[in-house]
Formats: structure tokens, C-alpha cells, sequence
């Protein structure tokens, strides 16, 4: 089962829709940034000065929080995130290891998007899947009793 | 032919293709003309049998594992039949590593159908709401005092007397906020317990509404967990159409009514006043306290805010009463502990059972020793600012003082096992660089002291003026203890100091180079 991230192009009005979606409840910018990420695949720049203005901040306010929270990517996602768990359960369990191979594999870093656009390689710091250690995430389908071959099926996944 | 079957839906049962396994089953039944019943429940928690498959007999549930979608066929014509089969279990009650324990939170997790209600209700679920509303708020406060919780969340405060303090404020609006940031690594209670049980948590927190005073309620859930965030949302919806959220509780005189919020990937988010700002909306920085949470939290406001395992504790204690509870543990450890084994471990999984069973206890007998076969070196107790416990120290009760006794905690319970092939350097490495990649960024000690822990743990590791190096890193750790305003900063020195420590030599250190940081 392939779920392919398809994400919509940006646009303010349908960033405008969302912000509107969201501004009734208390503390909305948290759900107005996961919405707009699910929308685009990233927070676009553009977006910051319309939130602030939805919910009477400073812009640099807003920037603020985008840039503080390591969920909210600043530049599009590939197709496909991969995510892989590099915390200590995982770690005794050889994570570190398949960390490299993958980032080999792809030709990428940890944080880096493969020039073809297709996988986004991210680091995640557990995924409370300890017990079933090593853990990877793909497009939020969560694995676990990762090894070499189980990973580059997954690898080899995210490249279609 | 007919038959009810139990295939976990918990995110780490899904991650061992527990899906694949269902769908298999589906098709399997369908070919062989059975009517099969697949209730997709929470985990048992004895992970390494995952795919957990159960059986519904005459004689209780019988349990299959590790299923594998290849063994489905054979084993549906073994269950249908009652004949043997290579992965049979036996009855699930009686499998040792389950009947070892005492489940009272957990009670329910991996038995229930976790989406309903009525199977919640059938098995004992709002008897402890329909107690604290015959006993009124006070008494319930009371009863949390007396039964000895203390949270569950790593800083094990009384949670009666938090309760008690926000109990006594007075303001237009109080909350209750539930912490599901749970980002320890080698925990997963949290998750288990939403994924499993999620109605017991939100009998807590309406229970700890009404004592308190508080009419509404917020969960923030950390973001890697969104099967968790799935499964409230959906219970919070039940709960809300039978009555039990809203107005006028369960046909009370209260309101209590809660929303879910996801976390963004920010482990100091789960820091209490941290979480707070970051509901509130802005960057997850901490709070000095005071004012403490209880007198102005949420927006200011009086909040409750504890951890997932605490709350959904309260249910089972206002059911059996607080002394039913307090019977159990050691010391001023009171009650049971859910402690999550995990890492390199043979038999991985959630155990449930009262304070003071041994640290080695933990490991060797019911963790089985390590899954390489190799030998345990080392254990990493209460996440990442736990400190690493070598052999030498596995007498030690799983009890909150016996545990700071030895510069360790138990924090949320967690336990990762590493063997003989480990590098402590490394780990002390890894505790700092997790360190500089988290801070929030208010304390000088924890926002530059982490990164120059790296680099100074690099330094040993290559053997760059390594005596003086060692003096720097123990430096910086007493400076980050002693000068953070939170346990992040402050606590990144426990596994540091202890892989030190305990293991010296895998600094190039010479002798046992210090005593821990005090
Ligand atoms: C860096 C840091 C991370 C924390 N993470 C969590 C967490 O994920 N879950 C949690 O319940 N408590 C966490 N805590 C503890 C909370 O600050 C707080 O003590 C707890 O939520 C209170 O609930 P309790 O009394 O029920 O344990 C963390 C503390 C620190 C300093
Ligand atoms: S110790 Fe670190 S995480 Fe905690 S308040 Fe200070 S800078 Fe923030
Ligand atoms: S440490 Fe990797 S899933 Fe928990």
C-alpha cells in the first residue's frame, strides 16, 4: 500500500480558508500550522504575515513559533517523509547504523529532500514503538523490527 | 461456523504488521465460509509476541504469537478446530508474563474493544466517576490524597495535592490539562493506554474536572503519535453523544467537556509550563515558577495539568477506594507502576506491578536478558535524562527515593537495555547532543553547555588532552545541574555523570574518574 503525498499548491486563499477554519477555539496557532502543513507540506513564508494578522501578532511573533517546532518545515517536503528513530531504544538495537545506510542509499543527510523531490529523510527522536525497536515512520505508517532488508524495502518504497 | 478473534490495532502491533495480519484473516474466513468476528483491540503489552492474535473459547481467550500473515491460513483451521498449533500460547490469563503482574491501570488494555463504550462500562468503566459524584468534590479530592499517587509523569508529585491546591483557588475558569508529550525514549504507557483504553482517561479527567472545579479539559498529544491522537478523538466523540462530556455529566450537576491538541516535535514541550505556552499558542519556552501551574496556568488560569498514567490512575482508585490502591508499593512509592521494558531486550513490552520489585528482577527475569543474547551491559532508566545503571547497582527497588539515592530516577517508567556492544562515550555524547537539539533556549547552561558538551565528549573520545577534558566535561555538568531551570538542562548531566561513572574505561579514563555530580 503506496499512500503518496499530495499536497496542494500554495495558495492565500485557500491559506486564508484555513486560518478562518481554525481561529474560534482557544490557542489557535498550533492547529492553524498543522493544518496548513497538512495542506501544502510545509509553512509557507508568505503564510506567517496573514496568521499573525488572523490572530493580532507581530509577525516576528509568528516566525517565532514556526521556526521553534521541529515539525514545521520551512521548504516543501518530498513525496514521500521517511522518518527514522534515533533515540536510545532504537539505538541499542542498531538504529544508528541503519541511519547511515539510508542516508547512503538516498545520497542524502538526515533533513534532506533527494533532488528528484521524491523522499524526505528526517530524524525522529521515538516514536513509542521502543519495545519493537528499530522504528521508522513512512508517510505516518509506523515499522518497526527494522533491519538491513526491512529498510531498504522501505528505502525502496519512498523512492516510487 | 462462527468465531470472535482479537487482533491488536496499537501503533506498535501495526508496526509489526498487525494489519496485514487482520486483512489476512478477513480473507481467510471469507474463503473458508466462517463468519469471523475481528475485534481490533489494544495491546496486552507483551510486545515481542506481537502480532498477538486471541481467540475467544469457551474456556476464555487463547492466545497465538507472533503471527505472521503467512501462518493465517493453518492457523485459523487450528483455532476453529481447538487443535495445537506451532505459535499456541495457551489461555491468555495464564501466560506467565501476564500473571505476573498487578494490572490495575491497565486493567482493561488489550481486553476491551477500545472504540466502545459499552464493552468500557461492562467491564467496570464509570464506577469511579459515579463514586466521586455520591462522595462530591471534596471527598474525591481526599480520596486521590489518600490513595498516595504521585505522578506518573517523572517528577512524581503528589497529584492529590496539586488537585488540592488548584480545588482551593476560585476563578471564572479552571482547566485540566493532560500531558500525552510523553517523548522519553523507552516509554510508550501513554500511547498504550489511549490506544487501548482511551474512555479510562477521560473518566480521569472528568473526575479530576469535578473535584477541582474545571470545566474544561485539553490533552495535547505529541505529534509522532497520530494513531493515539485518532483513537481520543473518535472516543471523545463517543463519550460526548452518550452523555458523559458537555453539559450536565453522566446526569450530574457538572459540565465537563475536553478537546485533543498535537504536540510539533518539541521533547521540552512536555515540560509542564512549556506545554502550556505551546497551547496557548506560542514557542514551547518554559515558565519560571512560581506561579506554579495550580494558581495561574492555562491562560492564567488555575490548571490541573498531569500526566496521561496519573489521570487515567484516578478511575481504579476512586472505584476500589484509596486504601484498595495504597496497599500496594513501597515506602512513599505507593501503588503500581506501569514500567515499559524496552531496547535490546528479549521480552519487550509494558509491565505492570507495584513499587519494589528489583531493577536485575526487571531485567534479567522478565526482560529476559537482552534480544542479541549478548550480555546486558548497561540500562537507561527514565528516558533520556535517566541515568545509565550498570550491573553492580540491579538491586535497586523500583521506588522514586531508592532510585535518587543511587542519581537515577524512574521518571516515566522506562527502561532501555543495551549489551556488551554499546559505547558509554557515545551515549554520554548522545545525551548531550539530544540536549542542544532540544533546549528551549532560556538557561546559558543548557542552551551552550550541551553543545559544548558535545564537543568536549568528542574531544575525550579522540583523546585530545583527555585528563583535562574529563575535569571540563564534569565542569559543565555541575553547571548545567546547578544553573538550568529545568530538568532538561539540569538532568542531562544523570546520564552523562553515570556513563562516566559506571563506565569509565570507555572514556579512555584511567580509574574511576569521579564520584556523580551532587
Ligand atoms: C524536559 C521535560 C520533559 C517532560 N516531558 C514530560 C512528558 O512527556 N510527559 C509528562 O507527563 N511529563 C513530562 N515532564 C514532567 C512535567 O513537567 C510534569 O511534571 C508532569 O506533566 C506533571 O504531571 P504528573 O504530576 O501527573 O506527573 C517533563 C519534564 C521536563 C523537564
Ligand atoms: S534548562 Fe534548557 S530546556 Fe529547561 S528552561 Fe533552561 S534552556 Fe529551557
Ligand atoms: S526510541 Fe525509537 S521508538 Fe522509542
Amino acid at each position: 500500500m503506496i499512500v503518496v503525498n499530495s499536497y496542494e499548491p500554495w495558495s492565500a486563499a485557500r491559506a486564508a480558508e484555513i486560518i478562518a477554519a481554525h481561529t474560534g477555539g482557544e490557542g489557535p496557532a498550533l492547529p492553524i500550522l498543522h493544518a496548513i502543513q497538512a495542506a501544502f507540506g510545509y509553512v509557507p513564508e508568505a503564510v506567517e504575515p496573514m496568521i499573525a494578522e488572523a490572530l493580532n501578532l507581530s509577525r516576528a511573533e509568528v516566525h517565532g513559533v514556526v521556526t521553534f517546532y521541529h515539525d514545521f518545515r520551512r521548504k516543501p517536503a518530498g513525496r514521500h517523509v521517511l522518518k527514522l528513530c534515533r533515540a536510545e531504544a532504537c539505538q541499542s538495537m542498531g538504529a544508528n547504523t541503519l541511519v547511515a545506510r539510508a542516508e547512503a542509499a538516498l545520497g542524502i543527510a538526515l533533513g534532506g529532500t533527494t533532488a528528484d523531490g521524491l523522499v524526505t529523510l528526517e530524524p525522529t527522536y521515538c516514536l513509542g514503538l521502543c519495545a519493537t525497536a528499530p522504528s521508522a515512520m513512512l508517510d505516518g505508517r509506523v515499522v518497526g523490527r527494522l533491519n538491513e532488508s526491512r529498510l531498504d524495502r522501505l528505502v525502496a518504497e519512498a523512492q516510487r | 461456523m462462527s468465531a470472535r478473534i482479537f487482533i491488536p490495532g496499537d501503533a506498535a502491533a501495526l508496526a509489526v504488521g498487525a494489519d496485514d495480519v487482520a486483512a489476512t484473516f478477513s480473507a481467510a474466513a471469507q474463503a473458508k465460509g466462517v463468519s469471523l468476528d475481528i475485534v481490533r483491540n489494544g495491546s496486552r503489552g507483551l510486545y515481542w509476541l506481537e502480532p498477538m492474535v486471541e481467540v475467544e473459547t469457551a474456556q476464555g481467550r487463547i492466545a497465538y504469537g507472533p503471527v505472521e500473515a503467512e501462518d493465517v491460513s493453518a492457523l485459523l483451521d487450528a483455532m476453529l478446530a481447538g487443535e495445537p498449533h506451532p505459535l499456541l500460547l495457551g489461555p491468555t490469563e495464564d501466560i506467565p508474563w501476564l500473571k505476573r503482574q498487578t494490572r490495575l491501570t491497565f486493567a482493561r488494555c488489550g481486553i476491551v474493544d477500545p472504540r466502545s463504550l459499552d464493552d468500557y462500562r461492562a467491564h467496570g468503566g464509570y464506577k469511579g466517576l459515579e463514586r466521586a459524584l455520591a462522595l462530591g468534590a471534596e471527598a474525591t479530592v481526599e480520596e486521590v490524597v489518600q490513595s498516595g499517587l504521585r505522578g506518573r509523569g517523572g517528577a512524581g508529585f503528589p497529584t492529590g495535592i496539586k488537585w488540592r491546591t488548584v480545588a482551593g483557588t476560585s476563578a471564572d475558569q479552571k482547566y485540566i490539562v493532560c500531558n500525552a508529550d510523553e517523548g522519553d525514549s523507552g516509554t510508550f504507557a501513554d500511547r498504550m493506554i489511549i490506544e487501548g483504553d482511551p474512555f479510562v482517561l477521560i473518566e480521569g479527567m472528568t473526575i479530576s474536572g469535578i473535584a477541582v472545579g474545571a470545566t474544561r479539559g485539553y490533552l495535547y498529544i505529541r505529534s509522532e503519535y497520530p494513531h493515539a491522537v485518532a483513537m481520543m478523538e473518535a472516543a471523545i466523540r463517543t463519550a460526548r453523544e452518550a452523555g458523559y462530556l458537555g453539559h450536565a455529566v453522566a446526569g450530574s450537576a457538572f459540565d465537563f467537556d475536553m478537546e485533543v491538541r498535537v504536540g510539533a516535535g518539541a521533547y521540552v514541550c512536555g515540560e509542564e509550563t512549556a506545554l502550556l505556552e505551546s497551547l496557548e499558542g506560542r514557542r514551547g519556552v518554559v515558565r519560571a515558577k512560581p506561579p506554579l501551574p495550580a494558581h495561574k496556568g492555562l491562560f492564567g488560569k488555575p490548571t490541573v495539568i498531569n500526566n496521561v498514567i496519573s489521570l487515567a490512575t484516578v478511575p481504579i482508585i476512586l472505584a476500589e477506594g484509596a486504601d484498595a490502591y495504597r496497599d500496594f508499593g513501597m515506602g512513599r512509592s505507593r501503588g503500581t507502576m506501569p514500567i515499559q521494558i524496552a531496547g535490546n531486550v528479549k521480552h519487550g513490552g509494558l509491565f505492570e506491578i507495584a513499587f519494589g520489585v528489583t531493577l536485575g528482577e526487571l531485567v534479567d527475569e522478565i526482560g529476559g536478558g537482552t534480544a542479541s543474547g549478548k550480555p546486558v551491559r548497561a540500562v537507561q532508566v527514565g528516558g533520556p535524562l535517566g541515568a545509565y545503571f550498570p550491573r553492580a547497582l540491579f538491586d535497586t527497588p523500583f521506588d522514586y527515593e531508592a532510585f535518587a539515592g543511587k542519581d537515577g530516577l524512574i521518571g516515566h517508567g522506562g527502561i532501555v537495555v543495551f549489551d556488551d556492544t554499546v559505547d558509554m562515550a557515545k551515549q554520554a555524547r548522545f545525551a548531550m547532543e539530544f540536549c542542544a537539539i532540544e533546549s528551549c533556549g532560556k538557561c546559558t547552561p543548557c542552551r551552550i553547555g550541551s553543545t559544548r558538551g558535545v564537543e568536549t565528549v568528542d574531544k575525550i573520545i579522540r583523546g585530545d588532552e583527555r585528563e583535562k577534558n574529563l575535569v571540563v566535561l564534569e565542569d559543565l555538568c555541575h553547571t548545567m545541574k546547578f544553573g538550568s531551570l529545568c530538568a532538561l538542562g539540569g538532568f542531562t548531566p544523570y546520564p552523562v555523570m553515570s556513563a562516566l561513572t559506571h563506565f569509565p574505561e570507555d572514556f579512555g579514563a584511567q580509574a574511576p574518574v569521579l564520584a556523580a555530580v551532587r
